[in-house]
Formats: C-alpha cells, sequence, structure tokens
C-alpha cells in the first residue's frame, strides 16, 4: 500500500537570506527537543522537515542570525 | 543524514543516567561531586542543552520550602492532605527537608530567584494553607546553568541517543540499558552498575483537543519512554490511575499560569467573570470544579485579569511570555487577544502520567530508588507527588548521591546476551517492512481512543472497549512501517504511548472507588472507600508477561494529620453568598 504525503503549513519558518547553515551553522537543528528540523541538500539552508513541533521557541531564541520564526500551529493558532 | 545504518556500539558506565531534561542532569552531578572517579554516562534523545519540560526554562519553583515561610512537617501535611492521604510521606519529608540547600546551589549556579530588598527569598502564597511558591524572572537561565555546570564536572553527554529498553542481570539486578541513535538507527549497549531513569511524563497519552499530536501540555517529546522501560524491566509502578489533568490556555494548551498571576491578583473566573475555587493550587478536587464549572451554564473558564492595573498586567505578561512558553504572547497576538481588555479562555488538558504535577509514577522509596536493585528514577517519571520542577532537581539529587554509595558495592551485572539481540529485532522490525502503517498513524488512533474511552469519568464499559481496542491497535504494529531514523524514534514513541494506555486503562478498573477529584472519578464506584483502598495501588509486569495489579499499603505517617485537617481540600467551591 503506497504512503500518501499530507500537505501542512509549518510553524517554523527560516529566512533563506539570513541563515547560515552553509557556513556549518547547525544551531536551530541541535537544539530542537523534538529533532523536526534539517539542512536542506538542495539549498544549504535549515528547514522544517517534520511537522511536530511543540512551538517551545529554542530555535529562535538560540539562533545567531535571528533567522528562525516560530508561530503557532494553524491547527490551534 | 537520517537514513537507517547497522551499527552497534559498547559502552561501560559506572552510572548510566538515562534523561537529559531537569533530573538527570542534577543526578548526573550529584554523582559525579560525590565521587569524581565514576564514569557517570548521561544519555538523552534530543540534545541536553535544551531537552526536557523545562527547554526554555520556568517561571517559578511552586513547592518550595524556605525556612521562615514554610517547614518540613506543614509541607508534607498539605502534599498529603491534597493527594487524599495516599502518599508516602517519608520521601516528600526527605524531600521538603533538602530542598532548600538545592535552592541554594541552584541560585549559586546562577539561576536566580526571585528576592526582597533585604537580599531574601520572596516567597507566595498560592496554596491552600502554606507559603512555597518563589519566582524566577530570569528562569531561562535554567538550561544553559545546568549545562555549564556539566561540562565542568566533565559528564560523559550522548545526545542523540533513545534509549529503548533496559538489561536486566542474571540475579535481577539492574545490569544497563540498549539505546538506538535517532539520526542513523546504529545501536549502543551500555553495561552500567547503575542506572538512573529521568524520562520525563507520560505527556503524549491523550490527544489535544487541537488534533494537533505534538500540541500537548507536556513536551511532547515526553512520550512515557521511561513507564515503559521501567514496565518491562519489572519494575513496580504506583496510582497510575491519578491521572495528570492541568487547567491550561485554551488551544495553545500550554499553562496558563495561575501561579504566576495570583500573587498579583489575577485569578480563574467563570463566564460571569466570578471566582468558583476557592484556591488555584493544582489537585484532583481543583480540578473536578474546574471540570464541572466548564461542564455547566457558567463555562467556559477563564483566567480574568482584566481588573487589574495596566502595568500590573504587563508585570504578568512579561513573565507569561518570556518563559517556559514564550509563545504564549504570539497566540495571544494572532487572536488580538489584550489581558487587560477581556479574560483569556481556559480549558483542561488531555490525560497524561506525571508526578510533576499528579501522584502517579514508578514506585520510588525516599532515596529515589525504584523496586529493582540498582534501578533508579526521578522527576515526573518518579512517583513522588507533586514534586514539580525543584522536586525533579532534589529527587535527582538523591538518586545520583544514593546510586554512588550502591556501585561502591555492587559491580556489574552479569546478563544474557540474548536480550539485546531480542531488543535489536523489536526495534527494527518496522525497517525491515515495504510498506503498512505508518507510526503517526498507530499513535494518532491509540490517543484518539484514550480519549474517547479514558478521560475522566471513567466507566469499566468504555474502559474495555479501550482495551479491546488497544490490542488490534497492538497487533498492528507488527504491519508499522518506517522509512528512515526519525520515523524510527516516533514508532517507538508510539509503542511507549501505547503501553502506558495499557496501563491507564488496567490502573484504573483495579481501584474501584473514586479519589483524587476529577483524576480518577470513577463513574461506576462514585464514593471515596477508605476502607478498601486507602491504599497504594500498584501496577506490574507479572513473571508470565502479564500486567498484574496490587495493593500496597501506605506507610504509617512520620507527620500526624488530624481528620479536620484531611478535609482540608475537599472544599474547593466558593461558597454561595447569602441571598445569592
Amino acid at each position: 500500500m503506497p504512503i500518501a504525503s499530507t500537505p501542512t503549513t509549518v510553524p517554523v519558518t527560516v529566512d533563506e537570506s539570513k541563515c547560515i547553515a552553509e557556513k556549518g551553522c547547525t544551531v536551530c537543528v541541535d537544539v530542537c527537543p523534538l529533532d523536526v528540523l534539517r539542512i536542506s541538500e538542495e539549498s544549504g539552508k535549515a528547514y522544517m522537515k517534520y511537522d511536530e513541533c511543540w512551538y517551545c521557541m529554542p530555535c529562535e531564541a538560540d539562533c545567531p542570525t535571528g533567522a528562525v520564526t516560530v508561530s503557532i500551529p494553524y491547527l490551534l493558532r | 543524514m537520517d537514513e537507517i545504518q547497522s551499527g552497534l556500539h559498547h559502552v561501560d558506565a559506572d552510572i548510566l543516567v538515562i534523561g537529559g531534561g531537569t533530573a538527570g542532569p542534577m543526578a548526573a552531578y550529584k554523582a559525579k561531586c560525590k565521587n569524581p572517579n565514576a564514569k557517570v554516562v548521561l544519555l538523552e534523545k534530543a540534545n541536553v542543552k535544551r531537552s526536557g519540560a523545562i527547554s526554555m526554562g520556568m517561571d517559578g519553583l511552586n513547592n518550595t520550602v524556605i525556612p521562615g515561610h514554610a517547614t518540613p512537617e506543614q509541607y508534607t501535611k498539605e502534599i498529603t492532605v491534597a493527594n487524599d492521604g495516599i502518599v508516602d510521606q517519608k520521601a516528600v519529608l526527605r524531600y521538603a527537608e533538602s530542598c532548600f540547600e538545592i535552592i541554594n546551589e541552584l541560585d549559586s549556579f546562577g539561576i536566580r530567584f526571585q528576592k526582597d530588598e533585604t537580599g531574601e527569598y520572596d516567597v507566595k502564597k498560592v496554596h491552600h494553607v502554606g507559603t512555597y511558591v518563589l519566582p524566577m524572572p530570569n528562569g531561562d537561565t535554567v538550561k544553559k546553568a545546568l549545562y555549564r555546570q556539566l561540562r565542568r564536572k566533565q559528564i560523559l553527554i550522548s545526545n542523540r541517543f533513545m534509549a529503548t529498553r533496559l538489561l536486566t542481570g542474571n540475579d535481577g539486578r539492574i545490569a544497563g540499558a540498549i539505546a538506538v541513535n535517532t539520526r542513523t538507527s546504529e545501536f549502543l549497549v551500555i553495561r552500567a552498575k547503575a542506572v538512573i531513569l529521568c524520562m520525563g511524563a507520560a505527556g503524549r497519552l491523550g490527544l489535544p483537543t487541537s488534533g494537533y499530536m505534538f500540541g500537548t501540555y507536556e513536551n511532547a517529546t515526553n512520550s512515557g519512554d521511561g513507564y515503559a522501560m521501567a514496565y518491562h524491566a519489572g519494575a513496580e509502578l504506583t496510582n497510575l490511575e491519578c491521572y495528570q489533568i492541568n487547567p491550561l490556555i485554551k488551544d495553545y494548551n500550554g499553562p496558563a499560569c495561575a501561579y504566576v498571576a495570583g500573587p498579583f491578583g489575577g485569578y480563574t473566573a467563570n463566564n460571569e467573570g466570578m471566582r468558583f475555587i476557592e484556591c488555584d493550587y493544582w489537585s484532583g478536587q481543583m480540578m473536578q470544579e474546574f471540570y464541572n464549572e466548564l461542564q455547566s451554564g457558567k463555562g467556559p473558564v477563564f483566567l480574568k485579569l482584566d481588573h487589574l492595573h495596566d502595568d500590573t498586567v504587563k508585570e504578568i505578561a512579561k513573565t507569561l511570555h518570556n518563559v517556559e512558553r514564550p509563545t504564549r504572547g504570539r497566540f495571544h497576538d494572532n487572536r488580538s487577544i489584550d489581558y487587560s481588555r477581556e479574560m483569556i479562555e481556559m480549558h483542561i488538558s488531555e490525560i497524561g502520567f506525571c508526578s510533576g504535577h499528579s501522584a502517579s509514577g514508578v514506585w520510588v522509596d525516599e532515596n529515589a530508588r525504584t523496586s529493582v536493585a540498582g534501578l533508579y528514577a526521578a522527576g515526573d517519571m518518579a512517583s513522588v507527588p507533586h514534586n514539580y520542577m525543584l522536586g525533579a532537581f532534589t529527587n535527582g539529587a538523591f538518586a545520583g548521591e544514593d546510586a554512588v554509595d550502591y556501585i561502591a558495592e555492587h559491580d556489574f551485572a552479569p546478563f544474557d546476551d540474548g536480550q539485546v539481540n531480542a531488543e535489536m529485532t523489536r526495534v527494527l522490525a518496522p525497517t525491515k517492512r515495504e510498506d503498512g502503517i505508518p507510526p503517526n498513524q498507530i499513535e494518532y488512533k491509540t490517543r484518539r481512543l484514550v480519549n474517547d474511552y479514558l478521560q475522566p469519568p471513567k466507566v469499566t464499559r468504555k474502559m474495555q472497549l479501550a482495551q479491546d481496542r488497544f490490542a488490534e491497535v497492538r497487533a498492528d504494529l507488527d504491519k508499522m512501517v518506517v522509512r528512515d531514523s526519525h520515523e524510527l524514534m516516533r514508532s517507538l514513541e508510539a509503542q511507549s504511548i501505547l503501553d502506558c494506555a495499557d496501563m491507564a486503562a488496567h490502573a484504573s478498573q483495579f481501584r474501584t472507588e473514586s479519589r483524587w477529584g476529577l483524576y480518577h472519578n470513577y463513574a461506576d464506584y462514585p464514593e471515596k472507600d477508605n476502607e478498601n483502598w486507602f491504599c497504594h495501588t500498584q501496577l506490574k509486569k507479572d513473571e508470565n508477561g502479564k500486567m498484574t495489579s496490587f495493593k500496597r499499603p501506605v506507610e504509617p505517617y512520620v507527620v500526624e494529620i488530624d481528620d479536620e485537617e484531611m478535609g482540608a481540600y475537599e472544599n474547593q467551591r466558593v461558597e454561595a453568598e447569602a441571598g445569592d
């Protein structure tokens, strides 16, 4: 049985012009308690890979360049 | 980076601490302070820097016992009464006697607590009787300060390793644990003389009303893995039917923090803006009144701040929007809710297990020892009631220190290697399938059933149906499929959640009375029955692998309580005024 992918609008967004992941920064990926962020192999920037967010904020608070924004997940906004 | 790789590594530790949130770092730190030569390994499935319930810090200590404000005896009484008498007072008293020392130690780490003009701790009254709440205006510093101490003591930290099962020695002692890397799926077998479980609440048990699986009250990473692991290792769990159910900001599903707002004059109100509970301190009795109000024509329930001066509201908002759950401000901004102009809608949380706020957990004594030799537990997953963050620190300290004494007299327990192979097979099974059911669907279904059938008021027939449905989901585990290491972690969590769901249903049907207000409101047995049920209810896996429950007597009190005091939490509802 094939597995479908269901679209969701993700709560954590990254301003690619500010993100310095291509220089080796992985702070947001490291601090997420639910481990839902990754660095994109295509863009070299951080992004939310898994929509499993506790909207807790370490990714935003610890980002050295202010590139990460945490919004409230749509279902509970 | 999430590809599934094969790999098996071995490491030895004198003391293995599992869970790097609150209790775990303190356990590791205290063990290392007491015996600097001990090899202490701290295992964490995320990253210790920001893991656990206090990821973004905490707004206050809810249960301090500070000389001049409260006594250990008074605190022990208060907690005994709030728990309908079912407590192991020795553990509560030891906490109460030791927590002041821990506060001073945390203060010396650079975690600053609120002090008055004279430099004394500025403690606030929120509980029914005593004064125990100490605000932490700079509570966002907690994790950073802890991490510094761990580095200073050279604790060996293994991030991204999720423990999946404990290893049991041939003589019944603890022998170590098996863990899997959440990014690579490689295994780590840790042989240890003592193991300390600090794995947090079972916070992903019920489903939040929003339907968003990770929008839980507790940090969603706390999926009850510790409860499941202790269970499978044969440890006793206790009073699991005493669920955690918390008041919260509706939809946001995080704390409304009446403890923060209370000392400033904020309070919980009904739709008429009227107070309906005497005291905002959480207990099952208070939650029952909260539930009754929600169900009544006077619902919903609100946090009322709109009667306060604008500056006071700003002061409260500063704490609510900066510490613990800082996205609270964003949530209300989205809805254009101004705390000075309107009340904040509240609701009650999904069910969970968490001794931090209620009383269920892995059974421990006053030394944080479980019923398995060499195995300890502390924090939200251990049974010391209402222990909150300071309890996690203090009981974590007890565990670390006692484990040092234990390893001085006990070497590694020999164990059957077959346990490792069997566990690797169990863990990896979903990776061997080409198609099937993904872990998120297994988890969602389990948790949806928890909401449908296990939430109080509890009904036997509903709980039996839950057990039938859980058995069907369990059979479906043989069809679960995962495609990367991250999903593998979720598949393991889903199995812990299912174990906890089964334990909740089993434990709730054993105690055929109602107790702890809403937490164990059993519709089939609405009365409290002290004659038959003034006892702890233990749950464990028996020799045949079956879930079994039995009674454990409440130890004689070390702090006497008279009948009048015992009723202090029974009358939570504000009395109707004359002519009302």
